[in-house]
């Protein structure tokens, strides 16, 4: 008996041995870019520390990356084209392919088994199995006009689709992949000029594309595409000189409290109210600059801020309930992302110019502690595994 | 003389011979050379190989008028995202960084 007991707890410290970190979740989980260094930092929110890096995934300006339903593997979109897979547990590489000579983002199906990649150039989509990273469909961005489109703005549109935005020639596409390998394609054409980038809305329901070449955002219903892109907030700029935009602004990291969706006005230094049921104008925040990334707390209570050159120096907060900002912070140089914690207890910011992400309370707007990361950028919890859109 | 030196010692050349412009100071070049890849690079890629605005590779901008691209970056590229910097960086300074980027020396970093 003793014996047996023995042997059985050697037969565990063996195994425990060489399983590697201990066994955990990954719900509280999160990815750093540091973009200089073609490198990952591994966060945990919990304790709010660095775990560990991962190295070797090439040209990360810009990179952006979606999780897989088991909040396991990060697929990150590298600038050069490359889709990398990352296994959290193992904190390693589990594959990587470049894929194309230019990428800017991607999503994944609904039920997990395909990943999407946008591409600049050569401009279309590619199609991914996500557990072999092997090809299933190359969907060239030709638009009407017979020329070749950069595109944006990628969402996973429920139902097994799909749906992007053409930047050069102002379409919007929406995929059905309910066979990866034969993608069916319905094709809106006349949009709106120089979509810059799109969002499928917290509920999964409508896609929003802003508009570079003209003031208003394109709206497409996903549940009752027949009815078409429409636009909404036309002429928002009413005419007004619009100001210089530093930065691109995204909606990715969209926002909604209630009834109202937040969105970063272009070339205009607000962020626009708009009511989602009817799509029309609830108001205009004024804030500090060209907004980039407007973010609710998950809870919808908060709305955060960042903005481009010059003001990438500052973060406001705004209280939804007023519709006012409530706190303007200076939390460092070259603020370029924001991240919640899964139920928003915290709001993670990236410091690029300091080296550092900084951990604020959003209770209390004060900072309670940082990281030091190689010139960071965007920061990614696993909790979007389980996000409408991404 | 190895080729980044007499690349150097051309701009400085180039950049002496209009009186209008003084050369950044060497701080101000290295902050510069950051705000290119890091700023301008939110468009044209890190590596300044293209992104939603076009490459600013030496091949891409070869033969190219200077002044010319120099207006261009001091007024932005209307009907585009190309944005004006006149209000962020002063003629001298988009001088040197057109020259910066024809040279290659963004390249070879
Ligand atoms: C907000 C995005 C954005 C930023 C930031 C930006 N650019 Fe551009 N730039 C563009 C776009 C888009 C184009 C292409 C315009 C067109 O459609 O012709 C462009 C075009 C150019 C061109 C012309 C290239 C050619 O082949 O004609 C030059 C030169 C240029 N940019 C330099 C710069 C420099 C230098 C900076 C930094 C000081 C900068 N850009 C920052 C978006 C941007």
């Amino acid at each position: 008996m003793r014996v047996k007991a023995l042997t059985l707890s050697l037969v565990f410290l063996a195994l425990a041995g060489c399983a590697g970190p201990s066994l955990r979740g990954t719900g509280d989980l999160g990815v750093v870019v540091e973009r200089s260094a073609g490198r990952l930092a591994l966060v945990e929110t919990t304790t709010g520390s660095l775990l560990d890096r991962i190295e070797g995934l090439g040209d990360l300006s810009h990179a952006s990356m979606v999780f897989s339903r088991d909040e396991r593997f990060a697929f990150v979109f590298g600038r050069d084209g490359g889709l990398t897979k990352v296994d959290l547990l193992e904190r390693r590489i589990a594959k990587r392919i470049v894929q194309a000579g230019n990428s800017i983002g991607g999503a994944i199906g609904q039920d997990g088994s395909w990943v999407a990649v946008a591409n600049y150039e050569p401009g279309g989509v590619k199609i991914f199995a996500t557990a072999t990273l092997d090809l299933l469909a190359d969907i060239p961005a030709i638009g009407a006009d017979g020329k070749r489109s950069k595109v944006v703005g990628i969402a996973e549109a429920g139902e097994g689709r799909l749906i992007y935005s053409l930047y050069d020639a102002g379409e919007i596409w929406l995929a059905d992949l309910a066979d990866p390998r034969q993608p069916k394609l319905s094709k809106f054409a006349n949009a709106g000029k120089l979509p810059y980038d799109g969002l499928v809305t917290m509920d999964g329901r409508s896609y929003v594309a802003g508009l570079f070449g003209e003031d208003g955002l394109a709206l497409l219903d996903l549940w009752n595409v027949e009815a078409g892109v429409k636009k909404v907030m036309p002429g928002y700029g009413k005419g007004a000189e619009p100001l210089p935009v530093f930065k691109m602004p995204h909606l990715r990291g969209w926002a909604a409290a209630g009834d109202a969706l937040y969105i970063p006005a272009i070339g205009r230094h607000e962020v626009l109210v708009i009511d989602r049921r009817n799509w029309t104008e609830i108001g205009r925040i004024p804030v500090a600059g060209q907004p980039v990334f407007v973010m609710a707390r998950p809870d919808g209570r908060q709305v955060w801020v960042n903005f481009a050159l010059p003001h990438n120096d500052t973060v406001q907060v705004i209280d939804t309930p007023t519709n006012r900002v409530i706190r303007t912070l200076k939390p460092g140089k070259a603020i370029l992302h924001l991240e919640f914690t899964p139920k928003g207890d915290r709001v993670w910011l990236s410091a690029r110019d300091d080296d550092r992400v900084t951990i604020w309370d959003t209770k209390t707007l004060s900072p309670i502690g940082s990281l030091a990361v190689e010139k960071p950028s965007g920061i990614f919890f696993t909790v979007r595994a389980h996000r409408f859109g991404l | 003389m190895p080729s980044s030196m007499a690349r150097a010692l051309a701009l400085a050349l180039l950049l002496s011979a209009s009186p209008a412009l003084a050369q950044p100071s060497a701080e101000r070049q290295r902050e510069l050379i950051d705000f290119v890849r890091q700023d301008c690079g939110a468009c044209h890629g890190l590596t300044l190989k293209g992104g939603l605005g076009s490459p600013l590779l030496p091949q891409a901008l070869a033969g190219r008028d200077k002044e010319g691209l120099i207006e261009l970056i001091l007024n932005g590229k209307p009907g585009t995202p190309m944005p004006p910097w006149k209000g962020l960086l002063s003629r001298a300074e988009i001088a040197w960084i057109v020259e910066y980027l024809m040279s290659g020396a963004a390249d070879a970093r």
